[in-house]
């Protein structure tokens, strides 16, 4: 197979997905809206002074990033799952782990994406240092996509299973773990004024391990989840 | 005599157990170009089942199908690249408008826009073009899905219920383009409670829910 069908594939699925979305608003601001209103909620709860929040910024900022993206996993294949879009997917000549890649794709652009947007304001917001801004908004980068696709798998895992949310949560959550850690760290290094590029470059390596592994594992899931049901 | 074509689609020894319900009990069923297979049984026979299990959407317990003599596991793409599956659920995004839905499903093969919008107009839905699915009827949503039985030049066609909600115009239709596939070397096999008589071609009927799932 040459190479354009295989992109167009993933470009297909991927515009689909797209379109799709940008006409259900809510859907795809939830998670937004949830990152923004847990980061806002720290400087209430804790209190406005500059030193404590700065330290704890990277944390709060990443593990916030991190349960908005988690949120949002659930409707990757659930409304493909219940119009028997999946079904058709499965059956169809298209590589359905390329489907998977586009789909993963779109639903990265419009929860990871616009929420690397928004952190620079949340990070000041936080007493975050300026010059740490580079960094968050890189590490998130790295990190959400990886994290979307690593959910790719736990919401191709639970396709079906009548809320699937929490189990959802339970199976990626481990996998999710190393992202936290190395995105923070990344993020808190740089507000000390310290090099992240140790812990980005262990960002960037787990994104592209995800990006080989997680769309086969994912597919192979809904191979099995599509014939679990009928 | 002519010598007999090979089956395009041979089930053998079919057993699905559904919990402590066996199911489907050993099930042999073929199907030769140019024929077309009429799946009957009461509610919860199996019909939908033995389709999904058919093109491998349920797991076997026992048995294997198998596509042009060959096992469907081991030549799963090139059995996908002949077969049209139409299931009890349409695979219509009620987001997307018949266009765009018919495009994300059967990608490349949808890019002759204007064949699409022919075969659309063709089922009445050509005031509907750019409506979202969600706000059609859940006949007019069936006949979007139908629309592929024109625009998927597929040699295998397993339908489940597909006249589920259509009108008098819509079974034509359907029943028209069964007997079109069949008479051009092709194989259908579908599950429906209506009676639907087919002329000109070779319609053979399998009742489940019969302890021997004979055919007649």
């Amino acid at each position: 197979m040459s190479a354009p069908p295989l992109i167009g594939t993933v470009r297909r699925a991927c515009l689909r997905d797209l379109r799709l979305r940008v006409r259900a608003l809510g859907q795809w601001l939830n998670p937004l809206v949830f990152f923004v209103i847990v980061v806002t909620l720290f400087p209430l709860g804790i209190g406005p002074g500059p030193n404590t929040l700065a330290l704890i910024a990277p944390g709060v900022l990443w593990i916030s990033a991190l349960l908005a993206v988690l949120l949002s996993f659930d409707a990757l294949f659930a409304a493909d799952h219940r119009d028997g879009t999946l079904e058709q997917l499965v059956l169809g000549t298209a590589p359905l782990s390329l489907v998977v890649l586009g789909k993963v794709l779109a639903h990265w652009l419009l929860s990871g994406l616009p929420l690397i947007l928004l952190s620079p304001l949340l990070a000041v917001l936080m007493q975050l240092p300026l010059e740490a801004l580079p960094t968050l908004a890189g590490s998130l980068a790295l990190g959400t996509l990886a994290l979307a696709l690593i959910g790719a798998i736990g919401a191709a895992l639970t396709v079906g299973v009548n809320h699937g949310g929490v189990l959802l949560s339970l199976l990626v959550l481990p996998l999710t773990v190393p992202v936290l850690i190395f995105g923070a760290s990344a993020t808190a290094a740089a507000a000390d004024g310290y090099a992240s590029g140790g812990q980005m470059s262990l960002l960037a390596a787990i994104l592209a391990a995800a990006l080989a592994l997680a769309p086969l594992t994912a597919a192979a899931a809904l191979r099995v989840t599509a014939a679990a049901d009928g | 005599m002519i010598e007999p074509s090979p089956p395009l689609l041979e089930g053998r020894g079919l057993t699905v157990w559904r919990g402590e319900n066996l199911l489907l009990d050993g099930l042999d069923l073929s199907v030769r170009a140019g024929e077309v297979l009429q799946l009957a049984g009461p509610n919860g026979s199996g019909k939908s089942t033995l389709l999904r299990a058919l093109v491998g959407l349920a797991e076997l317990d026992e048995g294997e199908v198998y596509w042009q003599g060959r096992a469907t596991r081991r030549v799963r793409e090139s059995f996908h690249g002949e077969l049209l599956y139409l299931g009890h659920k349409p695979g219509i995004s009620g987001g997307l408008d018949p266009r765009e839905n018919l495009r994300a499903l059967l990608g490349p093969e949808a890019d002759d826009t204007v064949r699409m919008t022919a075969a659309l107009k063709e089922l009445g839905l050509g005031t509907r073009l750019d409506v979202p699915c969600r706000s059609l009827s859940a006949g007019q949503q069936r006949r979007v899905a139908l629309t592929r039985l024109r625009l998927q030049p597929r040699r295998l066609w397993l339908l489940d219920e597909p006249l589920t909600a259509l009108d008098a115009a819509g079974l034509d239709w359907v029943r028209t383009r069964i007997v079109e596939r069949a008479q051009a070397g092709g194989a259908v096999v579908y599950t429906t409670h209506q009676s639907f008589a087919l002329d000109g071609v070779t319609a053979r009927v399998l009742t489940l829910g019969d302890p021997a799932g004979v055919v007649t």
